[in-house]
């Protein structure tokens, strides 16, 4: 039992480098839990179910968008019978649920799934240092 | 199920008048969205912007300095580059530079050469654009003759400096222009540029209804469009 130094170092090494996930997590504060999600304060019922948002409001948007930009309609009758602007900023994000960064960024960022959407649509709430500026200025050379 | 040859030509035959008939009747009744710019009431305010100031805010147009990245849905331009083919050198349009916007043609090149049909021509002769389908690959830049599209050649954002929430803005590699203001139009509003002219300057309206205010100004008024012999059918009028 002369390698008994190695073997323990080995073995040492071995459940170190095994449990690595586990100590990194716990560094890194890592939990179980799922993403926590700001619920809008005022409203208590989605345009549809909770359960269809959770699985398909991806769906539910891109059926709005079609509707929007290639019928020009934007009335929407949830299944209660309630009607909404369809509309991601004013309706979405303005009547229930606030900036993005306390709703969608949560999960997304949990699911690591980007949203593109935020390239175009605005967030509810200007970034700081684009309130209360002038109106848009004019390009000079768009009025030659 | 089955069906007889003589029982498929004539159903063929009913769904062909049936097609046939409903284009007509649209053709009819239907709604043909025009402008005609009464150039006098334009030119008496020198350097007037408030059609492309308003515009520009509704339409969250970004404000981009360096020309080769500009970005513009309402212009203004010189009547040589205008107007062309127009020799007269006496023309009251020469006082000043021209309005400019996407004409909405009656046959868009911009929207025959898209790929994606991200530029469409709706019912009611808007010109509109799909800006989730937009790929940028800019043929529809190419082929509109009247240079009414521009390009995000990078993100707009930084140059929005006052961004309106009721409308998105564009991002990188995506292209831009009028649209009429589609959006205001469906709640009933006229086009934020016809309501920011204090001159009253801009008629908006109907052009298949023969009693629409604009009809009538194209009646009574001589007027002229921009390359109408390229046969693209421009909707915006200038009256001289």
């Amino acid at each position: 039992m002369r390698d008994r130094g190695a073997i323990y170092c080995g073995l040492a090494l071995f459940l170190a480098l095994m449990t690595f996930p586990a100590w990194h997590n716990l560094s890194a504060h890592v939990t179980a839990k799922g993403p926590d999600v700001k619920l809008p304060a005022r409203e208590k019922q989605c345009v549809a179910p909770l359960e269809f948002m959770r699985t398909s409001h991806m769906k539910l948007l891109i059926d709005w968008r079609e509707t929007v930009v290639r019928a020009g309609r934007r009335d929407y009758t949830a299944p209660g019978g309630k009607h909404y602007n369809m509309n991601l900023t004013l309706t979405c994000l303005e009547q229930c649920h606030g900036a993005k960064a306390d709703f969608c960024d949560r999960c997304h960022t949990y699911a690591a799934v980007s949203s593109p959407c935020w390239n175009c649509h605005l967030d509810a709430k200007p970034l700081p240092g684009q309130v209360g500026q002038a109106l848009a200025s004019v390009n000079p050379r768009s009025a030659q | 199920m089955k069906i007889s040859r003589h029982a498929f030509l004539r159903l063929s035959g009913m769904a062909f008048l049936a097609g046939a008939a409903r284009k007509a009747i649209g053709a009819i009744g239907g709604t043909r969205w025009g402008m005609a710019v009464d150039v006098a009431k334009c030119q008496k305010q020198e350097n007037c912007v408030k059609c492309i100031a308003a515009c520009n805010q509704a339409h969250n147009v970004p404000s981009i300095p360096d020309r080769a990245h500009e970005v513009r849905w309402v212009w203004r331009d010189s009547f040589e580059h205008a107007f062309p083919e127009q020799v007269d050198q006496y023309s009251p349009l020469r006082a000043a530079p021209a309005m400019l916007l996407c004409n909405h043609c009656e046959n868009p090149p911009c929207v025959r050469v898209c790929p994606t049909q991200a530029t469409w021509k709706r019912q009611d002769g808007i010109v509109d654009m799909d800006w989730h389908r937009c790929i940028g690959c800019r043929y529809c830049m190419a082929a509109c003759p009247y240079g009414s599209r521009s390009f995000n050649w990078m993100d707009p954002r930084p140059y929005i400096h006052n961004p309106n929430p009721e409308f998105p803005t564009r991002t990188k590699g995506v292209v831009e222009k009028c649209t009429f203001c589609s959006e205001r139009l469906g709640t009933g509003r006229a086009p934020a540029c016809v309501e920011a002219c204090s001159e009253k300057a801009l008629v908006f309206g109907n052009l298949a209804d023969p009693h629409s205010p604009i009809r009538e100004l194209l009646a009574t008024r001589n007027h002229m469009r921009r390359k109408p012999e390229l046969g693209t059918g421009p909707d915006v009028f200038y009256l001289t």
